[in-house]
């Protein structure tokens, strides 16, 4: 069994956005960068249902070199080897074409992302992924089983949940529940050392879109603070002042 | 040219997303010129009403292959349609399903995409779409460079528009689909509730509640105001509610008009994805918590005092 797990590279949640460059550009400055948490459950998953079948898998990246100390996380919570495609991740459709152009040939049963970035929160790269290797795509995904060439999936869809079986091979993104995420230990730690990290060029890619400012949220005008002995009058503000019931 | 909008359904009937989205192509139509066309896949009891919403012109596709939603077939014959009518502009929600089916869709078109997309686009120079990224922290604002695009629209984004015209329905059978590799076995939804990205009145509790049996409370103020529930991550990682409710940085990102928080204190991570609601009430008995700085309306005060008096003065509100 082979299997592809792809990861991005991410702020630490607790991180104070904030923009330089005339609102340009994502001040990095001081900010942690960590494996995109969805990521970490598609790898774990992944994992779970490779090793006791004797099968790879393999973590991809694409990203700059700034980026190997998360990758060398991924290895060490388990991932046989690693990919890293030497290219700024512009944005999802970029993205998605460097991984098909990666995966095309490669024989993978299956692949696996996080359901999105908490970044750019795309959640774009698995359906892309889908249509360019012309593999169903299921999003979202909370349970996973393969066996004989099928797997059975159990997906989020809107107000409710979905199972669904599908031939391998096929692209699925991870939603939370699909696992708790592995925690990497001594020994996978000083393995993750010695495994390979092939860096691949990347291939021509589009530029359907490009980011060209940011903003950052309006702030609030203050709160009204209202007696705890009086929540008529919060219900009668937030009919006739805010006017949002 | 057209605009061309995909008109998703739940059990049959247009969604409030789908009625937004409709009028986000109408507005986006009345920029750039063209007609916009909704395409309603699958059945849909009343197809003639999304006229009422700004689409021009609606298009139905049967076919055996549309009775369950599968991504590849959907993109396929949606696709189609969007390429046999000259489709630039093609709209659909943020949704589950509508991410599902954005992807595949652009690759088809050779498209650019913009998923989480917030706001109407500024045409002033070019096409240029407002997301939220950073998980509800900031919004990015995107040039779409490629003369096809596909925008899925956030639902609460936009108002629903109405033209109180009529629209021609057409059914069209699409040729050529792709077989599917997947198959549904069992759908479970959650029915006569209203699913937590699409509800604008949202009521959500934390830690402060204690345990999962006292969540009866918060389910009773949600249903007497008409409200959606939905927890912090805490709560969800300790299994006392399902991840579904679970909003946040690395839950769902929501944009209610109302939401209310009960002993939640407002860590940035939870901040990041309820941010944009319009309006955020916060009840929590620590009065330094950070919650409050966010928060439009507060009451510094125990859940278990302030609960049961809320949800009695909101059945008498509903009441009258």
């Amino acid at each position: 069994m082979k299997v592809l797990v792809c990861m991005s590279v991410v702020p630490d949640t607790t991180t104070k956005i904030t923009f330089t460059n005339n609102d340009t550009t994502f001040n990095a400055q001081g900010v942690q960068f960590i494996m995109n948490p969805y990521d970490e459950l598609a790898l774990t998953k992944a994992l779970d249902i490779a090793e006791p079948a004797g099968g790879t898998v393999t973590i991809l990246h694409v990203g700059l070199a700034d980026a190997e100390p998360a990758i060398r996380k991924a290895l060490s919570m388990g991932a046989t080897d690693a990919v890293r495609i030497n290219a700024n991740p512009t944005d999802s459709q970029f993205v998605a074409e460097q991984i098909a152009a990666f995966a095309k040939d490669k024989g993978y049963d299956f692949i696996l992302t996080g359901r999105e970035s908490i970044d750019y929160n795309g959640g774009a790269v698995c359906g892309l992924l889908g249509a360019m290797l012309n593999i169903p795509s299921i999003n979202v995904i909370t349970q996973l089983t393969v066996s004989g060439g099928t797997a059975t999936v159990e997906r989020d869809i809107d107000g409710g949940r979905e199972t669904v079986s599908c031939s391998l091979p096929f692209v699925a993104s991870a939603q939370k529940d699909l696992c708790e995420p592995r925690i990497p230990n001594m020994r996978g730690i000083m393995a993750a050392r010695t495994k390979p990290l092939q860096v691949v060029e990347p291939v021509s890619g589009s530029t359907h879109v490009s980011y060209a400012k940011f903003a950052l949220p309006q702030p609030k005008q203050g709160v009204r603070m209202i007696s705890a002995d009086n929540p008529e009058e919060l219900l009668h503000l937030l009919r006739n002042e805010a006017k949002v019931i | 040219m057209s605009v061309i909008v995909f008109a998703e359904t739940r059990d049959q009937q247009y969604k409030k997303s789908t009625l937004e989205a409709v009028s986000y192509g109408k507005e986006v139509a009345q920029k750039t010129g063209g007609k916009v066309i909704a395409v309603s896949m699958g059945g849909a009891s009343d197809p003639a009403i999304l006229g009422n919403y700004g689409a021009d012109e609606i298009i139905t596709l049967h076919g055996a292959e549309f009775a369950t939603f599968s991504p590849e077939v959907y993109a396929a014959g949606f696709a189609a349609v969007c390429k046999a009518h000259g489709g630039k502009t093609i709209v659909i929600s943020n949704t589950y399903s509508g991410k599902s089916l954005a992807g595949r869709v652009a690759v088809l078109l050779n498209a650019a995409l913009a998923t989480n997309v917030v706001d109407y686009p500024d045409t002033a120079a070019g096409f240029r779409v407002k997301r939220g990224v950073f998980s509800g922290k900031a919004f990015a604002f995107m040039d779409m460079n490629s003369e096809t695009k596909v925008i899925a629209i956030t639902p609460n984004s936009v108002e629903i528009k109405t033209y109180g015209s009529n629209a021609a329905v057409s059914a069209q059978q699409p040729a050529d689909l792709p077989s599917s590799a997947t198959r549904i076995e069992n759908t479970q939804t959650v029915s006569g509730k209203v699913p937590l990205t699409e509800a604008e009145v949202v009521v959500s509790a934390g830690r402060g509640m204690k345990g999962p049996e006292n969540w009866h409370m918060v389910e009773e103020l949600a249903t007497a105001l008409g409200a959606a529930t939905a927890c912090s991550k805490p709560v969800s990682d300790m299994h006392w509610r399902p991840h579904s409710e679970h909003v946040g940085q690395t839950g769902i990102t929501i944009k209610p008009n109302l939401y209310i928080a009960i002993g939640i204190s407002g860590a940035i991570q939870h901040l990041a994805g309820v941010s944009s609601s319009k309006v955020i009430v916060v009840i929590n008995k620590d009065p330094e918590a950070p919650f409050f700085k966010a928060a439009d309306y507060g009451i510094v005060g125990d859940a278990f005092d302030v609960l049961p008096k809320l949800i009695q003065a909101a059945k008498a509100t509903a009441a009258s």
